[in-house]
């Protein structure tokens, strides 16, 4: 199989400006509060239902998606806040989702990263589609996004996350085959975080790497580092490069660990304790950290202010949704044709203060 | 024009649309080049091109999650099932990410899923479903089946035009042996309006698909008896028309709900329990079911012939309700 690009092509990322080489640890950081701040909430009692923490894998979901171009879509899993965050999601629409309330993106019909963002066919803004809880369907979904708006002359990158439990799916292969064959610009970023629940790795496939999961479809694809951020952004965006030139798809697969159990609840004793210390070692976030202090991109005080900044911001987010209403029971009905026009997408989208 | 049949009023819905709304396309297992498995998309290919009628591997859910990705963006699909059957490999992401998606998200999916459906022919317990009531069970999908060429191509122009998912079920033993006149305007059929097919004031025969003509031919043979039976086409089977299904039976005073789908858990079911919370005041007669045995589709014809509704067993089940 091809690599997905040749080697001799360099970096993409040493084409990254100071701004957004720190947007980039803006949005990994900004994740991480929000997650803490979501764990507060939850033991506080005010997350309806679970939380699903992407601990130590921020920096792959971040990076990937500053990999698109605006106009492209993005088909995230729960452990993806990053990869929502990053295109400009508000932090309060994710605590609303996680608190039930009216002012969520769902009005409290939906959870956690259930929604979706779906703008005119002919606009520049992002397209985000959420997932459904059965795995492996969004890799067809955002196939016939790219589909969709390839024939409507507006063509979007589509790029979806998997895990590798996912990646055992039928709605997976048939996604991933039906992309190959009909050349779609589709990126796969297949997660290897060594557990689907409590289900290690090679209890899910008898490969040794999950990238080869895109052989049998002659989707080019290659192994990387998740908790090196540089290392995914330039993977992901020679993928989604090699996408909008036409190249059909790709699938990146990267190495990372869950640091958390499948949601708060679960105390994870399935995973071997010196796994975890051996993994907290390659947090992601500290290492972008120090590869930005090593590079001179930044000093301590400024990358420091930066975690003071996404830690107010996380915090007074939370506040803001923890105060909007729950939902009035007498909408339970609303909504579902078209004839009741009653709820229409409804997401706004921020930009950084780094952009 | 010449009269056409159910199968080219299928098809020329599907041209014409394809005509009218650039948006709207067609993909499925063999629909390119060879026209479908029953020949619905033939001629599509070559007047409309490849990016517009995609042969797709053998990949229901990645029809549809294809379907439904497009559709978010504004585009109108239409996914053909080979045979209504297969959409068993599907359900989840028909039931889960199409139906749900509105009601979740406001984000309508504008998908028709169309593919033939009933027995009569010999397909065998694979090829012969009627899968209406596995869907009629999830808020968001609708579900229409045509009895005759006019409701088809007037059906199938609503269902591409509707603004959520449509699960359009094609009676596969009608496809060739009705013929019809059609208006040569454009038409639609409107989803949820059932239609009076014969009136009548003894018995409410409440029915749709092929069952329909079924039930025209016991109620003229019915009439020998002295017997006026009225025939109610569904034609729409969510949302069911509830007030035509309950003015049919005010005049007749007794409902006999008929469909091919077996009748345990059969949409039969939900027609009987509307008319006796709604209905029971008019009723002589406990509402009747008539559907097909608790069993796989058989293959065999005397099997098959034993597990389906017939005329004679129509009339039976009519006689006995009049004797009640």
């Amino acid at each position: 199989m091809p690599p997905i690009a040749p080697a001799a092509v360099g970096r993409p990322s040493d084409a990254l400006s100071r701004n957004q080489l720190l947007e980039l640890y803006y949005y990994a950081r900004l994740t991480r509060d929000v997650e803490e701040r979501l764990a507060i909430l939850y033991r506080q009692n005010k997350v309806v239902g679970g939380l699903y923490r992407s601990l130590g894998q921020e920096g792959e979901s971040v990076a990937a998606a500053y990999a698109l171009a605006r106009r492209d879509a993005v088909a995230p899993l729960i452990r993806n806040l990053g990869a929502i965050l990053t295109r400009g999601v508000r932090p309060r629409d994710l605590f609303a989702q996680y608190m039930a309330k009216a002012s969520s993106p769902t009005r409290g019909r939906d959870l956690n990263t259930h929604f979706s963002h779906i703008p005119p066919p002919d606009s520049d803004e992002p397209v985000i589609v959420g997932p459904i809880s059965m795995l492996g369907d969004l890799v067809p979904v955002i196939a016939g996004v790219t589909l969709g708006a390839r024939m409507l002359r507006h063509p979007r990158v589509g790029l979806t996350f998997v895990g590798d439990g996912a990646t055992s799916t039928g709605s997976f292969h048939e996604g991933m085959n039906l992309a190959a064959v009909l050349k779609l610009p589709v990126v796969v970023i297949a997660e290897d975080n060594k557990f689907a629940y409590s289900t290690p790795v090679p209890m899910q496939m008898a490969i040794d790497r999950i990238d080869r999961r895109a052989e049998a479809y002659g989707i080019p694809h290659e192994m990387v580092d998740g908790n090196d951020m540089p290392a995914v952004y330039d993977a992901v965006k020679r993928a989604v490069d090699r996408a909008r030139a036409g190249g059909g798809p790709s699938l990146v697969g990267v190495d990372t660990m869950r640091m958390r159990g499948h949601a708060e609840h679960d105390d994870m004793r399935y995973v071997p304790r010196d796994l975890l210390d051996q993994w907290k070692t390659q947090d992601p976030i500290d290492r972008y950290r120090r590869w930005l202090l090593d590079r001179d991109v930044a000093g301590e005080h400024e990358i420091d202010d930066i975690a003071k900044m996404t830690a107010s911001h996380a915090a007074e987010e939370a506040r803001l949704a923890g105060e909007s209403p729950l939902p009035d029971p007498a909408t339970a009905a609303r909504g579902v044709y078209a004839e009741d026009a009653w709820m229409e997408p409804r997401l706004e989208l921020v930009k950084s203060p780094f952009a | 024009m010449a009269p056409v049949t159910y199968l080219e009023a299928i098809r020329s819905a599907m041209a014409e649309e394809m005509a009218r709304d650039e948006r709207v396309f067609v993909l499925g297992e063999d629909v390119g080049a060879y026209g479908g498995a029953f020949k619905a998309t033939e001629g599509l290919l070559g007047r409309f091109g490849a990016e517009r009628v995609i042969d797709t591997p053998i990949s229901e859910t990645a029809i549809i999650g294809a379907a439904v990705g497009a559709a978010y963006l504004g585009m109108r699909p239409i996914a053909e099932m080979q045979f209504i059957d297969f959409i068993a490999c599907c359900f989840n992401i028909v039931t889960n990410f199409a139906a749900k998606s509105r009601y979740r998200w406001g984000a309508g999916v504008p998908m028709v899923v169309r593919g033939p459906c009933g027995g009569g022919v010999g397909g065998g317990p694979f090829h012969s479903g009627n899968p209406e009531a596995y869907f009629a069970h999830t808020a968001g999908l609708k579900i229409v089946e045509p009895a005759t060429p006019h409701d088809a191509k007037g059906l199938l122009k609503a269902a591409i035009r509707d603004d959520d998912p449509v699960l359009f079920l094609e009676h596969k033993y009608l496809y060739r042996r009705l013929k019809e006149d059609l208006p040569e305007d454009d038409y639609v059929v409107p989803i949820g309006k059932a239609i009076v097919r014969r009136e009548g004031s003894d018995v409410s025969v409440v029915t749709f698909g092929a069952m329909v003509h079924v039930a025209l031919d016991a109620a003229r043979r019915l009439e020998e008896d002295g017997l006026d039976i009225e025939v109610l086409d569904l034609r729409t089977l969510a949302p069911l028309d509830r007030q035509a299904i309950l003015e049919s039976v005010a005049r007749t005073s007794r409902a006999l709900v008929l469909h091919e789908a077996s009748r345990t858990g059969g949409i039969g079911g939900e027609i009987a329990a509307c008319i006796a919370e709604e209905g029971f005041e008019y009723l002589d007669a406990p509402v009747t079911r008539l559907a097909s045995l608790d069993t796989p589709v058989p293959y065999s014809p005397p099997l098959e012939h034993a597990f389906m509704p017939d005329a004679d067993k129509v009339i039976d089940a009519v006689r006995r309700l009049v004797r009640y």
